[in-house]
Formats: structure tokens, sequence, C-alpha cells
């Protein structure tokens, strides 16, 4: 047993009153959760601390919450682990004020930003040396999840930034023609890919970690691309290219999210969201859907040709290619080619007037130098190699190998009998 | 940490010798005073920046096995000074250290050029200078070589997502504090850290040119609430952040429709200045938001 300390959010609406933290004094095993903290704090302290849970076994995904300012489910979460991590983070700083009611995510109102997330259990000491060690009993922070509604405490309202947003792609499966009298018959190795995004509980952890829907309320966020994989990737789904020229030429779409793995690291289950939205833009340019409004798909292919030429990257080339691919030998602008490239313009003249950009290959398009002494040559050999396979290699479903001797006889270093005779 | 003499395969990456040429003229010379020998890997190609594993992840994987492949031939373990290339490499070194066969697989096209990657190699890593500063360098090491404490600069860190998650990959396991890092080496410097709600944020650059709005609000609303902490500078080991934070910095200020000017500095050229060189010699007068501020708290303070 040992003794840990809940610094809690709290908010009642109907008291009028806006949020404020609460510390609750809870006592029990490190290798219980922090739902289970939570629960002791409601069951002797005050009742009315209100929480969403179910199952308490990560499956029900009911109880996603910050704790130390991380997305996650509270019962998912060791409380030793957590306060552990709050002792490295926080010292005798004090966790800046709660947001108020005022601020909270008001998507209806046109609000211009997202739910802002302070982050309190993340202040480094001050006076210690460098701040290496933390203090010996900081509070475990426990806020209710972000980019959404508060409805009480640590209950969001997920209507309107999950639910809705979940919808929103068709998360159910459209086949072809008739349905079958009896079950559907797939191979069952065609359906390996989706089991990933299949893992989904719908807590919303990765919602409220997304840091472009903070930025970008509107984008469908990363639960909902998550499932829309789920279903672009089942071979039993007839409107695949359809779904997938939806996603793409929703401007808030697979093309808004800012890869900064966010939702990764939030997720309970392993669904690693963002991954998924790799995915639905590596299947969305396989499908030859290149005319996204965000001119995505051109980005992408810009820089892969970019770096086949010249084997590092071009910015200025880049930056023409995204808005305009083709523009110097077809005179064929993409419809935003011309807003894009007029947006950037006073950037780049700002880098050439300090000096940043002052050189003929930084400036124009396409001089800049190739890899030296042949190493060109490797990287386009790499290219014709590597797009003839296309190869994609899922951790999440072949795992990590552990075993040495494998590992070695694989690698050619041992004779594969030597690994028999590991065995016997 | 050690004493002795450090040596790298250096990979500078693309933005440094491109739009954040003052990057790379400034990790050489935070190099050599602080005593860390870089073998530049100057035949290297750029990792993908996460964006050519979305169009093919095997060519993704292959180009950044050729670039460790190399690495491996100096017997060197390889430094990159960018956080997106530690983030895009470190997911190819993940899949590639995962599965000997998909090893084999890669490597079968690097065999014809004379190269292969190998896993764990002479204890081979590829490490941020951020990392190797803190965990080979030492911060004691680094203290030592301070000639001009920042004293009284406050620096906000600014750390790129690439090099803050996904944590499992990123070997937080076996060094949990390495998104502490920036505070800590801040204040191995004599500076003081700003806390602002952006610094673990994404800059908003993967998305410029996909959706500037988001992307400069973003950039725009961690620069504010930096200043509004009362930061005299951030401070970024991702010249990618550099970008959006700076070079984009007047253009994200119309965005949230305030005034910013703040100073970004590269990490080098922080660890550059407490160690005694000129803000002139670190190409900060390339900068776009203004530096002055900068230097005249530091000209305050006696090299």
């Amino acid at each position: 047993m040992a003794n840990y300390t809940l610094k809690v959010r709290r908010y009642q609406p109907e008291s009028g009153e806006g949020p404020y933290w609460e510390e609750f004094d809870v006592d029990l095993d490190p290798s219980l959760s922090v739902l289970d903290g939570l629960l002791q704090a409601k069951d002797r302290d005050d009742g009315s601390l209100s929480v969403r849970c179910s199952c308490r076994a990560a499956i029900c995904g009911s109880c996603g919450v910050k704790v130390n300012g991380s997305s996650t489910l509270a019962c998912k979460t060791q409380i030793g682990e957590a306060h552990e991590a709050a002792n490295r983070r926080s010292k005798d700083a004090s966790t800046p004020p709660p947001r108020g009611a005022d601020e909270e995510y008001k998507p209806a109102e046109g609000e211009e930003r997202g739910a802002r997330t302070r982050e309190p259990g993340r202040e480094i000491a001050r006076d210690d040396e460098r701040g290496q060690a933390g203090a010996e009993d900081a509070p475990i922070v426990i806020e209710p999840m972000g980019n959404m509604p508060v409805i009480k405490d640590l209950v969001t309202d997920m209507e309107s930034t999950h639910w809705t947003k979940i919808r929103r792609v068709t998360p159910w499966l459209l086949p072809h023609g008739e349905a079958p009298e009896r079950e559907y018959v797939v191979e069952p190795e065609s359906m390996i890919d989706i089991t990933q995004s299949m893992a989904c509980i719908q807590c919303g952890a990765c919602v409220s970690s997304c840091l472009s829907m903070e930025a970008d309320p509107d984008f469908i966020g990363p639960a909902a691309l998550a499932k829309a994989y789920r279903f672009v990737g089942d071979p039993r789904d007839a409107e695949t290219k359809e779904r997938l020229h939806d996603l793409a030429h929703d401007p808030h779409g697979i093309y808004d999210c800012t890869h900064c793995f966010s939702c990764i690291d939030a997720c309970p289950k392993g669904v690693a969201p963002m991954d998924q939205i790799m995915r639905l833009r590596r299947k969305a340019g396989e499908h030859g859907i290149d005319d996204d409004p965000n001119n995505g798909h051109n980005h992408v292919t810009a820089m892969t040709k970019i770096i086949e030429k010249k084997g590092t990257n071009d910015e200025s080339l880049l930056i023409q290619e995204s808005y305009a691919p083709g523009v110097k030998g077809k005179l064929k602008p993409t419809k935003g080619a011309v807003k894009g490239l007029t947006e950037s313009l006073p950037t780049v003249l700002r880098a050439i007037k300090t000096g940043k950009a002052r050189s003929l290959s930084k400036l124009i398009p396409g001089i800049h130098p190739k890899l030296p002494g042949g190493a060109q040559d490797e990287v386009k050999a790499i290219y014709e190699h590597t797009e003839a396979h296309r190869e994609e290699f899922n951790l999440y479903i072949k795992g990590e190998e552990g075993d040495e001797a494998e590992v070695a006889v694989a690698e050619g270093l041992e004779p594969p009998q030597s690994r028999e005779e590991a065995v016997q | 940490m050690s004493d002795g003499q450090i040596k790298v395969a250096y990979w500078p990456g693309c933005v440094s010798r491109g739009f954040t040429p003052e990057l790379h003229g400034s990790m050489a010379i935070a190099a050599e005073r602080l005593g860390i020998e870089l073998v530049e890997l100057d035949r290297a190609n750029c990792c993908g920046a996460g964006i050519i594993a979305e169009h093919n992840q095997e060519l993704a994987d292959t180009l950044n096995a050729r670039t460790f492949a190399l690495a491996q031939q100096t017997g060197l373990s390889m430094m990159n000074i960018c956080s997106t290339c530690q983030g895009a490499q470190s997911e190819c070194q993940q899949r590639l250290d995962a599965d000997s066969a998909y090893r084999a697989h890669i490597n079968e096209v690097l065999s014809g050029q004379g190269l292969a990657y190998e896993k764990g190699k002479d204890g081979f890593t590829n490490k941020n200078f951020l990392w190797l500063l803190v965990e080979d360098y030492g911060l004691d090491r680094l203290a030592e070589k301070v000639t001009r404490p920042l004293g009284g600069l406050r620096v906000g860190p600014f750390y790129g997502c690439y090099i803050v998650r996904p944590k499992e990959r990123l070997g937080y396991d076996e060094f949990p504090e390495r998104d502490l890092y920036l505070e800590k080496v801040i204040e191995t410097l004599g500076g003081e850290v700003v806390e602002y709600d952006g610094a673990r944020k994404c800059c908003g650059f993967p998305v410029i040119t996909m959706n500037r709005e988001t992307s400069l609000r973003q950039a725009g609303t961690h620069v504010g609430d930096a200043i509004d902490a009362g930061a005299d500078c951030l401070v970024t080991p991702c010249p990618l952040c550099h970008l959006n934070l700076d070079m984009q910095q007047p253009e994200a200020a119309k965005v949230v429709n305030r005034d910013l000017g703040l100073a970004v500095l590269h990490l080098p050229q922080l660890v550059a200045l407490a160690l005694g060189a000129e803000p002139k010699e670190l190409g900060m007068s390339k900068h776009i938001a203004g530096t002055g501020r900068v230097e005249d708290k530091l000209a305050a303070v006696p090299a």
C-alpha cells in the first residue's frame, strides 16, 4: 500500500462557478489503477466526484482522461507509474489554473480555436540542480479529455468531436450487390491488414490528444479516420475508391493530419491512428486520387520525385511542385496553385533579404545539386527496386522477433543447422 | 557520459543545407568548441521526413537503411541535428530491427552497392545532437565548457513532435527524460527555462502546403504563448520547426492576429553562444524574427 495525492480538475456547471483543482489523498497498492484511486476518493471523500467507467479492464473505453497531461484510460494506467511520471516532471511548481468554463470548446459558435490544453504535469523543477530530480510526493494530475466540452468533472461530451465524426466516415460495410444467403467467406489473410484498426474501443483518447484538431476543430480526426481505414481495407466493401475520394477531397480529411504522433502515444489499444491515416493516404495515391484540394497527393509525389533526382531536398522545387506539378513543362498548375504560390512569396522574399536563400541553388527550383560521386545512382537503384515491391511491414501484425539465433541465421552469420542444434 | 573524445558519423539533413544554412555552420562551431569530431555523411540521402513512407514504406526504409549502412562503414555511431530526421529514421530503424527477414530483403538492393545495414553493429545508435549532448557528452562536461553563461536569458524549449513521440519507438523506456533534455541544457548553459503551453506540441510545418491556416495557427499560437510567458527566445533541435516558427512567423502573426517577433534559436546556436561564439558567426542575422533582444541580453554578460 502507498499514499498518493490525486489533483483532480473539478467542474460542476450547475454551481455557476468555474473549474477548480481539488486534491484527494488515497491509499492503495501501486499496481492498482488511477481509476481505482478515483473511485476510492469518490467512496471515501466526495460521492459527487464524477468519472465515467464500467469494465475497469481497458475493454469498454469509458474512462478516458488526461493523467499528467497525457490522454489515456484511467483503468489502464497504474497509479504507481503515474506517480513516478508526476515526480519526474513536477516539483513545487504550481499547477496553472484550469481553463475557465468560458474557454471551453464550442464548435457550434464558430470559435477560432479548439480547447486549450495546458500540460499541468509537465513543469520541470526550477530550484534543484538542472531539474534532474523531482519531488518525492508530486500529485498525480487528472483532467477531463481535451478537444471536447466538459459535462461535469471528468465526464466529457463526446458527441460533437467524436461520435459525429465517426458517423461522418460511414462506419458500416457497403457490400458488393446483394448480401449472401449465409456469411461472407473471406480469406483470413485478407482481413489481417485491418485487425489493427478493428482494435479501437472508441474511448476518444486519440481525439483528446490530437494537435491538428486543437488548431482545426473541423479535422475529421484520428479515431474516425482509423475507423475509415477499417472499411477501406475490408475486402467485402465495394466503395473503397469512393471512400478514399471522399476522405481526400474533404479539406479537413486525411491531408489535415500534421504527423504529431500524439494519437499513437494516447491509444490504449495499439491502433496507431496516425499510421492508419498514412495508409489511407497511400491507398488514395494507389487509386489515382491525385486532385485533392489540399494538394496533399502532389506534395507526397513532389517530395518522392525530388529525392529520386537529387538525393536531398530541393525546397524551392518542393514548394513549386506541391502547388503546381509540372508547371515548367506543361504549364498545368492546379486550382490552388496560383493562390498557394502567391501566399508563399512574402516568405521567400524575406528569406532572400536576410541571406537565408541567396544562392541560386536555393532560389531557382531544379538547380539543387545531386549527391556526389555516383551516390545519386545508388539512390535511383533503390527507387527501381522498391517501386517494384512496395512492401509494407506492419509491426502490429508481425511483431518483433526476439530470437537472436534466428536473427543470426537469417543474416547469414551462422549456418542454418546451428539453429536446429540449438533447438535440440 | 564519458570524458573521452566523441567522434560521430554526422548526418546534417537537408534543411540545414537549404533554408536554414545558419544551422549547418553553427553545428560546426558548436562541435569544435565542445571537442566533438564530426565525420560528415556527404553521400547519404534525405530521410524522407515521413512523406516518402506515405508513398512507399519500403522505399523509405531502404533509403534510410542506406544512410545507416554508410554510417556503419565509418565504424561510428550516427548523429543528426533534426528532430524530423530522428523520428523518420527511428521509424524505419524500428521496422528494420524488428525482423531479420525484412532486413535481409532491404539489404538485397544495398548489397549491390557494397553496403549493408546490420542491427546493433558495434553498438550502433542514431542520436539527435540533443540526446548525444546529455547522454554521451554529459551535462557536467558541458557546464565546464560554458564561458558565457546565458545569465538572465529566458528560453522556451520547443522539441518538435518527431523527437518526443511515439515514446516506445524513441527509446523513452531506456531514457525516460528525453523530453526534458532541452530544459536541462538551457539550465546548464545558465539560461532560465520558460514554461509555456507549446513546448511539446506541433509547429504545424507538415501541413504548411496542405492546410496553411491550421499550420500557421499552430506556429503563431505557440510563439504567442511563449511571448506571454515572458520568453526572450525559443530554442529547437528541429530545423523544420524553425521554418514554421521563424521563417513563417510574420505570416503566422497574421493568422493569430497579434504581434509576434520572438527569436527562435537552433540548439547548436544556443550552445555555441554559451561557449563564447558570436551571434554573427552563428548566422543569427539570417533569421527572420530578429535576434536583437537575445544579443542585447548576452552583451551584458562578459564572454
